[in-house]
């Protein structure tokens, strides 16, 4: 028997050899997985890279799913979902899976972004990225923003109505614009295909190849850590960091873990509260798109209402639009904004740390501002946030620079 | 530090949810609908059928489906809620045209299929116990005013009139405020049994929107389970691995 098994084996290192010699995989795993040597010192905020990828993959598998079912059209869209719903083997499953995996994705987007801002992860050599990280954002904002159009309920049509509207205010092309993106003077079928098209195919294009670039330019640089040093400054005699270990297989088994928890997570909400509360799955979006009645309150999905209460928040349209832009836009520069002698928060001053506290209040607050009804008062308070939203990126440049920090740790803590 | 400061966070976010909340006010209370009551569905089933799916359609909803969630034989379903020559596999359709519909009530009475979702069980409670006569002598609805639905259950709850009283608000304007319902004509049913049939329908109405929801959570407590029988092989798998790494 052994024997058998001896030959067996050989075989398929033969087999596997002969793959080898012609397509780069074991280079490929050596390179990234298990002599790619990461800092031993990643906390619980490490967790949402590898997250982010595992909820890109369910999008993905439970959307092409999905896709064999849904119709794109104005006059089948919103049956063809219930069809799904109720008529599809497990198809309530896997629809649950992709409107929830939407919006775990942005948990988890935004948890990654934060422990970047936390860390000092955008901090050079780690431009990059940050860079195409914030390109995977805005991917993944308007990925989002058309599929949620797709089920043609009441805010899919009037959503997608106010938010293309949106660039209408931009002076001169403006209105050709936007009848340039609808592909007519109304969102109309017309919308609805097109932008089913961008959905299922041309933004998940964009979005894996982003994510590609993203890994390799952090595997360029190597990975940061909770600490904001490098560990591929102190290095051993066999040229491997003292403070790394191999990315497989100690961080391969510690993701499966968090992956687990993540799961459990989100199957509380699949299996008991799919619609969660009207945030996931919005109540108006049971009813038919009607082009004829304005629902009385429309509001973007939760991920976007940070952004909403700003464009509300400023009483001129164009203005607005503008304000709204550059609170994403304004991410991008944070690399050079940041000008601490520090990358973490650890080591930073506690004027840098009250102030990152107060932006997180502030996109939190503001967000739930976004989902209001706008009374005066709300909207009074979303002015305020909107300016500590902005005002912590001016702080950022103007204070970062002179601030009184700790010395950091020779070796990672 | 920062645990502090995500604690701190989540008692903000936690406290501040509640000054943004907003709705209908006390006229939406609980109805007490239980999806998984059985006898309530069928009940429920039984109303919608007899007074609801002449202008109402459910036209995502089949009937073989309804009699394997509310556990009743084809025959049954032949017996008690298909009054055509239509087959188990059919949808919940209804005959009226739209062109009629839209006629005789202004619009055309929307499918009630998604009502659930869209609005709720709660909801649906108390809009069927919220129509009243107005002063135009005409049917009305506290929950949605000037609806153009007339009171099907009239007969089993009666006739109400709904009674206002005025109020000041803070610009010093005059608003009729709902104070209270009086039965003008008593129907063939109790208050009680009344609100019996309100919750039914609201039960049926709440499976209706997504019948998936009875096998949804028996599946879920077994893949729970299971995911946190996997978190803690898993947790094992890392600790065992990490015995290896001097911090």
């Amino acid at each position: 028997m052994v024997k058998t098994a001896g030959s067996f084996s050989r075989r398929i290192t033969s087999v596997f050899n002969w793959v080898d010699d012609r397509l780069p995989i074991s280079d490929f795993w050596r390179a990234h997985l298990s002599e790619y040597y990461a800092p031993k010192n990643f906390n619980f905020w490490y967790y949402f890279g590898s997250l982010a990828l595992l909820v890109l993959v369910n999008q993905i598998v439970t959307g092409i799913f999905l896709t064999m079912h849904y119709k794109p059209s104005a006059l089948e869209a919103f049956a063809s979902i219930e069809y799904i719903m109720r008529d599809v083997e497990w198809g309530w499953l896997i629809r649950y899976m992709h409107s929830t995996g939407a919006s775990a994705f942005f948990i988890v987007i935004y948890l990654h972004m934060f422990r970047g801002l936390m860390y000092g992860s955008h901090r050079k050599p780690r431009e990059l990225i940050w860079i195409f990280g914030m390109l995977i954002y805005l991917a993944l904002m308007a990925e989002a923003f058309m599929g949620y159009v797709l089920p043609w309920g009441q805010m899919s049509y009037w959503g997608a109505q106010v938010i293309i509207s949106l660039f209408g205010a931009i002076p001169g092309i403006g209105e050709p614009l936007t009848e340039w993106i609808r592909g007519d003077y109304f969102i109309s079928d017309i919308t609805l295909n097109r932008f089913f098209a961008l959905h299922v195919i041309a933004l998940p294009l964009a979005l894996l190849g982003l994510v590609v670039l993203h890994i390799a330019a952090l595997h360029q640089v190597g990975s940061g850590n909770p600490d904001g040093i490098e560990i591929k400054e102190r290095k051993g005699d066999d040229g491997i960091p003292l403070d790394g270990i191999p990315f497989h297989p100690y961080y391969t088994v510690k993701d499966i873990f968090g992956t687990c928890v993540f799961l459990v997570l989100c199957a509380f909400v699949i299996f008991f509260v799919p619609d969660g509360g009207g945030l996931v799955l919005e109540h108006d979006n049971f009813i038919p798109a009607n082009p004829l009645a304005t629902p009385e309150h429309i509001k973007p999905v939760w991920y976007f209402t940070p952004y909403y209460a700003i464009l509300k928040a400023v009483p001129n349209k164009l203005l607005g639009v503008v304000f709204m832009g550059l609170a994403v836009m304004v991410l991008f520069f944070v690399p050079w904004l940041d000008r601490s002698k520090v990358k973490s928060i650890r080591y930073k001053s506690l004027t840098s740390k009250l102030m990152l506290a107060l932006f997180v209040i502030a996109f939190i607050r503001l967000g739930m501002l976004g989902m209001g009804e706008g009374t005066p008062i709300q909207t009074l308070e979303a002015r305020v946030w909107t300016f500590v939203y902005f005002a912590y990126f001016g702080l950022l440049w103007l204070l970062s620079k002179g601030e009184k920090t700790k010395q950091p740790p020779e070796r990672v803590t | 530090m920062m645990k502090k400061l995500l604690i701190l966070l989540m008692l903000f976010w936690l406290g501040a949810g509640q000054a943004i909340a907003s709705g209908e006010g006390e006229l939406v209370a609980g109805s007490g609908v239980d999806v998984f009551d059985e006898a309530a569905r069928q009940s429920g089933a039984k109303w919608f059928v007899n007074y609801c799916l002449s202008c109402h359609s459910a036209n995502y909803m089949r009937y073989n489906r309804l009699a394997e969630d509310l556990g009743l034989s084809t025959d049954q379903v032949h017996e008690n809620f298909i009054f055509d020559n239509r087959r188990m596999g059919s949808a919940m359709t209804i005959a009226m045209d739209k062109e009629d519909a839209e006629l005789w009530f202004g619009q055309e009475p929307p499918d009630l299929s998604l009502i659930g979702r869209s609005r709720g069980a709660d909801w649906i409670y108390a809009y069927l116990r919220s129509f009243y006569v107005d002063d135009t002598g005409g049917w009305n609805n506290l929950l949605l005013p000037n609806v153009s639905m007339p009171h099907v259950l009239w007969e089993m709850q009666g006739i109400q009139r709904a009674v206002f009283h005025t109020e000041t608000d803070a610009n010093g304007n005059d608003t009729a405020v709902f104070d209270h319902f009086e039965m003008i004509r008593a129907g063939s049913m109790t208050e009680e049994e009344y609100d019996l049939v309100a919750r039914d329908l609201a039960t049926f109405f709440e499976y209706l929107g997504d019948p998936a929801r009875l096998k949804r959570k028996a599946i879920g407590w077994k893949v729970v389970a299971f995911l946190v029988f996997l978190t803690f092989v898993s947790y094992l798998l890392k600790v065992e691995y990490w015995r290896d790494i001097k911090h």
